[in-house]
């Protein structure tokens, strides 16, 4: 039950990063229909620039950690949301109307482009850092078993739960969020109303890239390392969880991240850490197979 | 896109001009602005585990400004080029005359090409490099075509075909080694098992279409992937397998002793044999799979999957079944790719996972999509264009992959219907009318 009672933890803080970035997969795949094969490289440069600020600030003789992460957060959220509005810029918008293949096989190409960019930029090797965020409680203590929750696991946490609260209240609340709604719906008809088709499609972008690179720093902060090839694994796993929720759908993206870091995260734990992806993937498969609109999703009617 | 208002209009006056200068300098600043704060971090700083296994870094910021340059002059070169060019035209007529000669070109390609493919050996006898390099080129010419079958004519998008080499390799590897069976024997072994695990991906997804399809294969192909990895006892995780056996000529193996290849034959011994003798199976396994294609395309199932590649929907009013027409695509995609995975193993006699990863799929739908997806001739010379060009860059290695997936973008903005792009149907009324590529209608899949 202890035992348990852990892995439950370590699931949900695990789902809420893919939930972050399985948001960003959601979105886009709601406006311009398209797998963003490069959202889970976008995730890996959040990372890696969020590690760089940190290093640089603790170098400056920084010591203040929640203005440190503060900083981090932000720089990271901005410059990785510039890369998501270039990857747009330059490999999507000029595909807007071709065939439908095409969009796919760019994405893939920047997705390559992005993995060995920061592979030569940054090298091959995996960056450790160390524990930023020390400490935590203990929970429950018997039989010499103690369910612990760290302060680095809170964080994310409540980082996750803020930003989603923020990312909900700017989808439903503001202008942007109802241009980014009419654009999903009918795309003509919102540009024949006056909504700027091309900035929203930039925005949705701009914002799953900023989750993404939120994802990233709370990766960093937990895991405290980064390398360039992890987009790859988890871009996949949170596309998993986009769609076992329901693409498209936004609280779906969410619920469906936490269940697949609850499957890991069980799995790893019951059965073999070995195959944990392999789960993973044939969660995806099963899914897409059984219940093809996911959990939260609304059936795609196919017209002739 | 403001530039083309500016600059197509008839005259060029004074004001405009100045304008246009203007434009590109804006662009080009905005650019550069874009790539120092993209580039900044990434770039301008290097991190790397110190010795004690702390982080340090230094600064790169001559890089940094290279690069920076380097996209403000880009940006205003593209930009000067496109109002060189001014805005694409939509349709280039080609007059009848060339386009007679260029239909004559296109006949005669093949038949040059395959010559000149079975002359390689003989030309380059000393130069052994070559020869490994056509071997290199032929085996992506066969996977190519391979995955045509299903991409190409079915319409189906494959990310994960690089499962059905991995099975085929492991295959040959796992039973030479394991029970001592010849190459000759395990070659349709490898075939028919890859064509199996074919059938077996193919059944779940029958339902599933485009980019839902794609992902789906993509998964497949990394569970394959990562049970060779840690099924240690089997296949020997991460390290491989090693020792495979070295083909033989039908028997006669290619060694230095009496019985060898060249003892019998009367001729001097000489590595070089084994490699000659490799091309060829090579050379042959591609013509095989080529003319197999050839011939489904015009058999019914063949001419069902052109009908499923166009619309679904309507092959299935006109009565096709598409659960036999789509597992056969699979199993016969998959076939040709186990063929390839077995002679990669014999070849290489060493495999193991870090051959068969989403990178080597991807670079083989690349061959498909850049020879025009359906287009037999298309594969072979886009095989011949990337995988060459990846020789020719040899030397930077670290950016091979950079710039492959730079120019699978810029190749989908340029030419998103590939290099050779045009469809010929395999059915037609009376005359056969090639239709230019922007004209057909994408699979469905």
């Amino acid at each position: 039950m202890d035992y348990f009672a852990q892995q439950l933890i370590n699931g949900i803080v695990l789902g809420s990063i893919y939930g972050l970035i399985a948001i960003g997969y959601t979105m886009v795949y709601g406006i311009v229909g398209m797998i963003n094969f490069a959202h889970g490289d976008i995730f890996m440069i959040g990372g890696f620039i969020a590690l760089i600020t940190f290093l640089i600030l603790v170098s400056f003789g920084l010591t203040a950690i929640p203005l440190i992460l503060l900083i981090v957060l932000l720089v990271s959220m901005a410059i990785t949301a510039l890369y998501g509005w270039t990857v747009e810029r330059i490999a999507y918008r000029p595909l807007r109307h071709s065939f439908r293949l095409a969009p796919m096989l760019s994405a893939i190409g920047m997705s390559f482009v992005l993995t060995n960019f920061s592979q030569i930029s940054q090298g091959a090797r995996v960056k450790p850092i160390p524990p930023v965020i020390t400490g935590g409680h203990s929970l429950l203590e018997s039989n010499g078993f103690v369910v612990r929750l760290s302060n680095a696991q809170i964080i994310v946490v409540l980082t996750t739960i803020v930003l989603l609260g923020l990312f909900t209240w700017l989808v439903s609340r503001t202008r942007l969020g109802r241009d980014m709604r009419a654009c999903e719906q009918d795309q003509t008809m919102a540009a024949l109303l006056g909504v700027d088709v091309d900035r929203t499609i930039s925005m949705t972008f701009v914002i799953g890239a900023a989750l993404a690179a939120v994802a990233g720093m709370m990766y960093l902060l937990y895991y405290g390392l980064v390398d360039f090839y992890m987009g790859f694994v988890a871009g996949i796993k949170a596309f998993t969880a986009a769609v076992l929720g329901g693409i498209g759908s936004l609280p779906g993206a969410m619920l469906g991240g936490l269940l697949i870091g609850l499957i890991e995260t069980m799995w790893s734990a019951y059965f073999s850490v070995e195959y944990k992806d392999v789960a993973a993937f044939s969660i995806l498969i099963v899914v897409l197979i059984f219940l093809p609109t996911g959990l939260l999703g609304r059936p795609e009617v196919e017209k002739v | 896109m403001d530039s083309r208002v500016t600059v197509a209009a008839p005259e060029l006056t004074q004001a405009s001009r100045r304008e246009a200068i203007i434009f590109i300098l804006k662009k080009a600043v905005i650019s550069a602005l874009v790539a120092l704060l993209l580039f900044s971090l990434m770039i301008g700083i290097r991190t790397e585990a110190g010795p004690t296994g702390q982080l340090i870094y230094w600064t790169r910021f001559d890089d940094l400004a290279t690069i920076v340059a380097v996209v403000f002059v880009g940006s205003i070169v593209i930009e000067l080029l496109r109002q060189w060019w001014g805005p694409a035209p939509i349709a280039t007529a080609i007059p009848p005359s060339v386009q007679r000669a260029l239909g004559i070109a296109g006949k005669a390609l093949p038949p040059v090409l395959l010559i000149f493919a079975l002359l390689v050996p003989i030309v380059f006898y000393d130069q052994r490099y070559v020869i490994d390099t056509g071997i290199q080129v032929l085996t992506y010419v066969m996977l190519g075509w391979g995955l045509n079958v299903v991409v190409g004519l079915a319409g189906l998008l494959d990310l994960g075909y690089v499962a059905f080499y991995a099975v085929g390799s492991y295959s040959y590897a796992l039973l030479a080694t394991n029970f001592g069976l010849s190459f000759w024997v395990c070659l349709p072994l490898a075939g028919i098992l890859a064509a199996c695990w074919g059938v077996m991906l193919g059944f779940p997804v029958l339902r599933l279409r485009g980019d839902y399809l794609a992902i789906v294969t993509l998964a497949f192909g990394e569970i394959i992937r990562l049970v060779l990895v840690n099924w240690q006892s089997l296949t020997g995780g991460p390290n491989g397998v090693s020792g495979i056996p070295r083909p033989s000529f039908f028997g006669i193996p290619f060694t230095r002793d009496d019985d060898g290849f060249a003892a019998r034959l009367g001729i001097d011994f000489s590595p070089t044999h084994r490699i000659v003798f490799l091309f060829y199976v090579i050379l042959a396994l591609a013509l095989l799979t080529n003319w197999v294609t050839i011939r489904l395309r015009s058999l019914p199932i063949g001419r069902a999957w052109e009908a499923l590649r166009e619309d679904e929907v309507a092959s299935r009013a006109l009565g096709i079944n598409i659960t036999t027409t789509k597992l056969t695509a699979f199993a016969i995609g998959a076939m040709f790719g186990g063929f390839a995975g077995a002679f990669f193993a014999t070849r290489q006699g060493f495999i193991s996972p870090e051959s068969f990863t989403f990178q080597e799929s991807a670079l083989v739908l690349a061959i498909v999509v850049l020879g025009g997806m359906g287009s037999q001739l298309g594969v072979a010379l886009a095989a011949l264009t990337l995988i060459g060009g990846f020789e020719l860059f040899r030397g930077f290695d670290q950016y091979r992959m950079l710039v492959f997936g730079m120019a699978m973008v810029l190749l989908m903005i340029w030419r998103p219907r590939g290099l050779v792009g045009h469809r010929a149907p395999t059915v037609f009324l009376k005359q056969n009318t090639a239709i230019s590529s922007e004209l057909a209608r994408e699979g469905r899949g």
